[in-house]
């Protein structure tokens, strides 16, 4: 369980991610930060939100795009509002 | 240069020597329902070997041909290592359409998904003209003057003048100018079909752009990007560059007349070459070259009577082709591929032809170079570019101190 590569929504996220910001899916990891670290600016995190909502079937409103920091943060979100 | 004949400068610069028609059938969308199934496309553009791939989502294609022909020009000029001052050049690049491409898949997307899904973020960035200067701004670093002119198939004429003026004024040592366009697609042909401008020639795509022929039906459209690097001459001369030409006139003006058509007797296309003679301080008989605007329409006969108006008995001495009956009609990118090759035309003392030419319209009366280029040097090279609008661009060129 704490193997977080066995995480399949981590892994899924960092394939995303991996492929829209051109970066190696290696160097995703749950503690890295979209702006600070993955160089996402607010155009391309808007993508990211997008890409995520079609991929996991939720929906991530503007207001809860700010605190949506990490790629953990991520994963914690789609956990707790993934209906399926 | 990135044009429907080549990737880089020198194949563009080889298949224009050698002849070659860049036009073949419309391969990027199903063209069947048209008229026109025939487009000079630019082959194998390979654009991540100038950045990186999460750029091709932010960029509409004629941006990421302007950012690529960027690169390639700065090391055509020297300017890639020794990069000029950020705050003394410039970027002026325009664009005919712009991003049409981008608009026709966002907007069936949104139609499909609703703009929520259906709209990228980057859309508005990825399809306006001026991001075409924009992206090349940002990946270059360069800070001083950035603007786009659009002007139909004037475009890249007017940037690269408006470029030279910009040196002229003092506002900018180096300028990175001229147009870029990719509107090989269904609305934009289809566009230009519903205005009866394109040729149906679909069974002979290489014989189908023939400026100056009888049998012409219509301009052939084709997509790239060409840029020069204007640099102010004394400082090209300290640095040691290579000069490939001499930008020493250039006007504008404008037909009043029509939308499309332009003046009966070419008389907006007569007064724009008598300005940048005026504004070069050189006698017409001087002009050895010039690459006719020759789009392969009923307009080539005018432009050939207002260059015999304004040269008089020298138009006999004139040798003049149309490159567009290889690398078709490039719109806004149109005067700065034409433009480039006429400074290398001057560089190098040979002239383009002007293919196709089987059946010469007698009322299309000069020495259009027909089907192979020649071995002449000349002292002056204009280029011609008119654009929808009646909107008509002039650049002088000289062969290099």
């Amino acid at each position: 369980m704490s193997d977080a590569t066995s995480d399949p929504i981590l892994d899924t996220i960092k394939e995303i991610i991996a492929e829209q910001l051109d970066v190696q899916k290696e160097d995703v990891s749950a503690e890295k930060s979209f702006t600070d670290d993955l160089q996402a600016d607010s155009l391309a995190i808007v993508e990211l939100v997008l890409a995520l909502e079609e991929k996991f079937h939720i929906k991530i409103p503007d207001d809860k795009v700010d605190s949506i920091k990490t790629v953990g943060d991520a994963v914690q979100y789609i956990k707790q509002n993934n209906a399926g | 240069m990135i044009t429907p004949l080549g990737l880089d400068t020198e194949q563009t610069w080889e298949a224009v020597i050698a002849g070659r028609s860049g036009v073949g059938p419309i391969t990027k969308f199903d063209a069947s329902e048209l008229p026109t199934q025939i487009a000079a496309e630019v082959r194998d553009f390979e654009p991540t070997k100038y950045f990186s791939k999460k750029y091709l989502r932010q960029m509409d294609l004629f941006i990421q041909y302007a950012v690529a022909a960027s690169y390639m020009a700065l090391e055509n000029a020297g300017l890639h290592e020794d990069r000029p001052p950020a705050e003394r050049t410039g970027v002026y690049v325009g664009s005919g359409l712009g991003g049409i491409t981008t608009i026709e898949s966002t907007h069936l997307a949104m139609r499909e998904k609703g703009w929520r899904h259906g709209i990228s973020p980057y859309f508005v960035p990825a399809l306006i003209i001026n991001l075409a200067g924009g992206q090349i701004s940002i990946f270059q670093g360069f800070k001083g003057p950035l603007m786009s002119h659009v002007s139909a198939c004037s475009t890249a004429a007017h940037s690269i003048g408006e470029a030279y003026l910009a040196i002229r004024y003092g506002r900018a040592d180096v300028m990175l100018a001229g147009g870029t366009e990719s509107t090989i697609t269904a609305l934009s042909v289809g566009g230009f079909a519903a205005a009866r401008a394109l040729s149906k020639r679909n069974d002979e795509p290489t014989k189908a752009s023939r400026p100056f022929t009888k049998s012409r039906d219509g301009f052939v459209m084709g997509e790239g990007c060409g840029l020069l690097v204007l640099e102010d001459m004394d400082r090209a001369k300290a640095r040691g560059a290579t000069i490939i030409a001499e930008l020493v006139g250039y006007a504008a003006n404008s037909d009043a007349h029509h939308v499309t058509a332009p003046s009966p007797n070419g008389e907006g296309a007569q007064a724009c070459i008598r300005l940048a003679l005026e504004d070069a301080g050189v006698s017409g008989d001087a002009v050895g070259y010039i690459n006719a605007h020759g789009t392969s329409t009923a307009a080539d006969q005018i432009e050939s009577s207002a260059i015999r108006q304004v040269f008089g008995a020298h138009a006999d001495k004139l040798q003049v082709s149309s490159t567009k009956s290889m690398h078709a009609h490039l719109l806004g990118a149109a005067g700065s591929v034409e433009g480039a090759l006429c400074c290398l035309a001057l560089q190098r003392g040979v002239l383009p032809p002007t293919i196709n030419l089987d059946d010469p319209d007698p009322s299309c009366d000069l020495d259009y170079i027909p089907h192979e280029a020649r071995r002449v040097e000349v002292e002056y090279a204009l280029s011609n570019s008119f654009g929808f609008g009646g909107t008509n661009a002039c650049l002088l060129f000289k062969r290099a101190p």
